[in-house]
């Protein structure tokens, strides 16, 4: 059954050569660069291999119980959760706020918008670099000016500065993403709505909560299931950046723990088995997905 | 949507342009330097080129350490190797180790044919890159050790005798807290905090920091990181970090942009910061050679090095490996390696070296710059201050770095943090034995 | 697109000011990091290692970006910026391209195998080429695609989001249309140009914005696969400017190459966020 099967089209064309050529690109190249690759991967996940490709002992399942029987791998997943959940928040709920009265206005909301969506366009290894520059312990602009306010900032030592910093240096390219979004789902909503909420100023934010929100929700699902897939996979360069997993392992998620171990450690065994457990966590997340895209189809 | 299949078209057609042939046997050498030792190590490249008309080295920045390692082995794994690839000393293991991938130096200079003698280089640099049979498996190339960097401003603010005597730890701590009574708010601040306070200090003090010759003897060696030595000398300072006089700036070197800006009294770090301190700082600094505990181990010893060697990969042609062979030949000259170790405060890697910098004056000229040397060559390297040999050692020095860490901030002891150290780095160990049996 | 009712709630004056405040204050908390790299990229090294470093201008930018577009790291930075440009152009066109085709055969078409070939496509959502790198490094060079523009290409189109966003705008395309075609004898290729492709038209630019930045972010990927110096891209670049060992950061030079090396994706975004915006509203409906 294909997901959402119930929203099949009824009109369709005959053929089969057609459609199968159409398709064969997609195929092909999923085939050759996704699936081969990826069955290696779960392949490599039963082998203690050397990293040269010279030889590799089997050990069955062997990775997955050295993994799981080591408290630290347990724990990234705590930290990969809380992470992606604070990154999640840090980039969605700035950005709808800011969409919102971005929407408010017609007079310089374009400007606005133009330097608001800057961030996006900041690579996140590069994204790394900026803020760790600004947040160097002591000699940084931003912890400078908090020592001479008498906070003595030192995210090398401190979990917690650690954790909020790689969050906000995650978090802020895609403030930029979500708020585009987000903007274009509120010109999409019915002026009618919006003419309602806007009658009574002073009430306008428990208006917007009780009217405009609900008709966000399926931009709102979609960015939510997006974002948790960007802190995922893609905040890795941020992580390898500004922390390295630590101090001790206070920053390390998932994927950087398989980046570690593979390409730090050598250890390809238990790199490609961290990618096998990712995929399942991730083949969880993507039927999460699916429920809330077909929600969405509703709409 | 036309113009953008226009554009799929011009990008496809790009595919499909070949790399251009050359007729000159070509030498691969990728590295891991930017900046100004990539320049550096580009001139050298150039010169080597212009020098003789058979061979051509082409040399490549692959990134950082890691990096460069990374993109070796994947390199291998595709038959696209380069010939000479730069390795850090922790990746030492890792190499010796894959047999059938890299073709040991000894074996390819006498190959050659090309000028070779293994007695020219310092016994403590090479002794890193050596079988227990002494012959040698990669060219050292860059090699620093740790010292004492010393801001005599900010001493002289906080009113302490910059001259002061800075040979022990002991010395070290007080002086430590007339600085912070002198009203210094970062006392002594240091870099690769795992190198220069374990591995350096077991070395320094003779004690061991793996079971089996430091992993020298064999696959099956145990970290032996938390002996006596170790948990007194972190214990000390743990103290002094929790006392504001020890600050903790990150794993790697960013306590040097601390010192650099003045910040800082003292520094621990690799004697290769040298041009860095010299071209930011903007006080008057001096060199001193890494203090010891009085009384404990065999202190001083000598300390040992950290940096990076050349290793040839396995894979290619005859002829290829007698450029190889001379390029390296030529790397191991005099000349070269005086300028090397003048030009970025490395070690030189050949005693020739060493005397003909000794002999230009520069030594007098920049007071401080032979203190790395000296400290390295006092002693005839022991089995435990010959260096390190482990498996999985990037990884583990995570570990050390996150035990530590756990440390400075009050955490765990000393002893607890180093227990879990070898417990963790001991699985690992086990699992790379596993994997090159 | 424009809204009466905008007129309506701007003319609120202290609710006006107030929104405009904030609308400020939130661009000023975005855009500061951005601000202070163009700052740092200004000034000289000596003001930028000594703290405070300073939050205005300096008169250093010619230096810093001369510096930064003649010498580069192995090559200039104009050779990394067309690599870049390259990689992300063909990564989105190339993927745009084939999810059309994919999606189009999946929504309007039976034949055999279909169901199979969908969840092929759409396992493809997991597993990010960071995961499977080696194996997929192997691959390419099994290829003989190190060092080519296919090698940066080809492995990142290896993802089914296009297609299932295609997918889901077809099936909010009318049936009438299609059915109308069907009775006409119009080709499904006749139909697919004439109806289906200027329908897209905006999901098509939304979709190649975000590829667009997805390609020209790549960071561990080209360093993989680029061992030739003329063939790296502007973001592995910046990354390597960076000293590994115990050099100094020249902090100028890699600010006016980072950006530098914004300049390219913003120009995309700020040039295309009409169609973009228009685009995600009409994936909305």
């Amino acid at each position: 059954m294909l997901p959402g099967s119930w929203m099949e089209k009824r009109v369709t064309f005959k053929g089969w050569l057609l459609p199968l050529l159409l398709i064969a690109p997609q195929v092909v190249i999923s085939a050759i660069f996704f699936f081969y690759p990826a069955g290696q991967a779960v392949w490599q996940s039963l082998f203690i291999p050397d990293p040269f490709g010279l030889s590799a002992r089997f050990v069955g399942l062997g990775n997955f119980e050295f993994l799981l029987s080591d408290k630290f791998y347990r724990a990234s997943f705590v930290t990969t959760a809380v992470f992606s959940i604070l990154v999640t928040l840090c980039s969605m709920i700035p950005a709808l706020f800011l969409a919102v009265i971005a929407d408010r206005l017609i007079k310089g909301s374009g400007v606005y918008r133009t330097l608001l969506i800057w961030p996006y366009a900041v690579a996140p290894a590069v994204a790394g670099v900026l803020w760790l520059f600004m947040f160097n312990t002591r000699v940084g602009v931003v912890s400078w000016y908090l020592g001479q306010l008498g906070y003595d900032w030192n995210h090398v030592l401190n979990g917690g500065e650690a954790m909020g910093l790689v969050v906000v240096a995650s978090a802020w390219g895609r403030i930029s993403y979500n708020f585009l979004f987000f903007f274009a789902a509120l010109q999409a909503v019915p002026r009618s709505v919006i003419e309602a909420a806007a009658i009574d100023g002073a009430h306008f934010w428990r208006r917007f909560f009780t009217i405009v929100l609900p008709l966000l929700s399926p931009t709102t699902f979609f960015l939510l299931v997006v974002n948790i897939v960007y802190a995922f996979f893609e905040t890795f360069g941020v992580i390898h950046t500004i922390t390295a997993g630590g101090p001790q392992q206070s920053t390390t998620i998932l994927v950087y723990k398989v980046f570690s171990d593979g390409f730090v450690g050598q250890d390809l065994g238990s790199s490609s088995a961290q990618s096998v457990i990712l995929l399942v966590v991730v083949g969880l997340l993507t039927v999460i997905q699916f429920k809330f895209i077909e929600k969405r189809v509703h709409y | 949507m036309k113009k953008l299949l226009i554009g799929a078209l011009a990008a496809s057609a790009t595919f499909l342009t070949p790399l251009a042939a050359t007729a000159q046997t070509e030498v691969q050498f990728w590295h891991a330097f930017t900046g100004r030792l990539g320049e550096l190590v580009k001139a050298q490249v150039d010169d080597f080129n212009a020098s003789q008309d058979e061979y051509t080295v082409v040399q490549s920045h692959k990134g950082n350490y890691s990096e460069t390692l990374n993109a070796g082995i994947a390199a291998f794994r595709a038959g696209e190797q380069p010939h000479i690839l730069m390795v850090f000393e922790v990746g030492t293991a890792t190499m010796m180790a894959a047999e059938g991938a890299i073709k040991p130096v000894y074996e390819v200079m006498a190959e050659s044919g090309a000028q070779f003698d293994p007695d020219a280089y310092i016994g403590a640099v090479k002794g890193y890159y050596t079988t227990t049979d002494g012959e040698m498996l990669s060219l050292p190339f860059n090699s620093s050790t740790p010292v004492l960097w010393v801001n005599r401003n900010a001493f002289e603010a906080a009113g302490v005798d910059p001259d002061t005597d800075l040979s022990t730890w002991q010395k070290v701590g007080e002086t430590l807290d007339a600085l912070k009574a002198g009203g210094e708010d970062c006392p002594l601040v240091t870099a690769w905090q795992s190198w220069i306070h374990l591995e350096n200090l077991s070395a320094y003090h003779d004690v061991p920091f793996a079971s089996k010759d430091n992993g020298f003897a064999g696959l099956d060696t145990e970290l032996m990181l938390n002996g006596d030595v170790q948990v007194a000398h972190l214990t000390a300072m743990g103290d002094w970090a929790k006392d504001g006089k020890f600050i903790y700036t990150g794993r790697r070197n960013e306590g040097g942009a601390n010192f650099r800006a003045g910040e800082c009294a003292l520094f621990t770090e690799s004697s290769a910061g040298y041009a860095g301190i010299k071209a930011e700082a903007e006080f008057d600094f001096d060199v001193r050679p890494l203090p010891y505990w009085e009384g404990a181990g065999n202190a001083p010893q000598n300390t040992i090095i950290g940096g990076a060697s050349l290793w040839v990969m396995e894979g290619h042609e005859a002829e290829d490996y007698k450029g190889v062979g001379e390029f390296l030949s030529y790397l191991s000259s005099s000349e070269v390696q005086a300028a090397w170790h003048q030009n970025t405060g490395y070690l030189p890697i050949t005693v020739a070296a060493g005397e003909a910098t000794r002999a230009s004056g520069f030594y007098d000229e920049n007071p401080g710059t032979d203190v790395a040397v000296k400290q390295m060559t006092a002693n005839e390297p022991t089995a435990n201050s010959k260096g390190l040999r482990l498996g999985s050692f990037d990884q583990i020095r995570g570990i050390i770095d996150e035990e530590l860490e756990a440390i400075w901030s009050g955490d765990k002891s000393a002893q607890e943090a180093m227990d879990s150290a070898k417990e963790r780095g001991d699985a690992l160990l086990r699992r790379f034995e596993s994997a090159n049996r | 697109m424009a809204r009466e009712v905008h007129g309506m709630v701007e003319k609120r004056g202290a609710g006006l000011w107030l929104t405009h405040l904030f609308m400020i204050l939130g661009v000023l908390v975005i855009f500061f990091p951005i601000w202070l790299a163009f700052v740092a990229s200004t000034v000289t090294q000596p003001e930028i290692v000594r703290p405070p470093m300073p939050i205005w201008p300096g008169d250093q930018f010619w230096v810093n970006y001369k510096a930064a577009l003649f010498s580069g790291v192995n090559v200039p930075v104009g050779t990394m910026l067309f690599n870049s440009l390259v990689m992300a152009i063909g990564i989105a066109v190339g993927k745009i391209i084939i999810s059309l085709l994919s999606a189009f055969a999946i929504v309007y078409f039976r034949f055999p195998g279909r169901n199979i070939f969908f969840w092929m496509i759409f396992l493809t959502l997991m597993l990010p080429v960071e995961v499977r790198i080696v194996p997929t490094f192997e691959v390419v060079a099994g290829f003989g695609m190190l060092n080519s523009y296919s090698g940066l290409i080809l492995p990142l189109i290896a993802s089914a989001t296009a297609t299932f966003l295609f997918r889901q705008f077809f099936l909010t395309i009318p049936d009438e249309l299609a059915e109308a075609a069907r009775v006409d004898g119009a080709r499904p290729m006749r139909f697919f140009v004439d109806i289906v492709l200027p329908m897209s038209r905006t999901n098509v630019a939304a979709l190649f914005v975000i590829l667009f930045i997805y390609g020209w972010n790549q960071y561990l990927w080209p360093l993989l696969i680029t061992t030739d110096p003329e063939m790296n891209t502007i973001v592995m670049g910046i990354k390597q400017m960076f000293p590994s060992g115990d050099d100094v950061a020249e902090w100028p030079v890699i600010m006016a190459t980072s950006i530098l090396a914004m300049i390219p994706p913003v120009i995309v975004v700020v040039s295309m966020q009409r169609l973009f915006i228009r685009g995600l509203v009409d994936s909305e409906k």
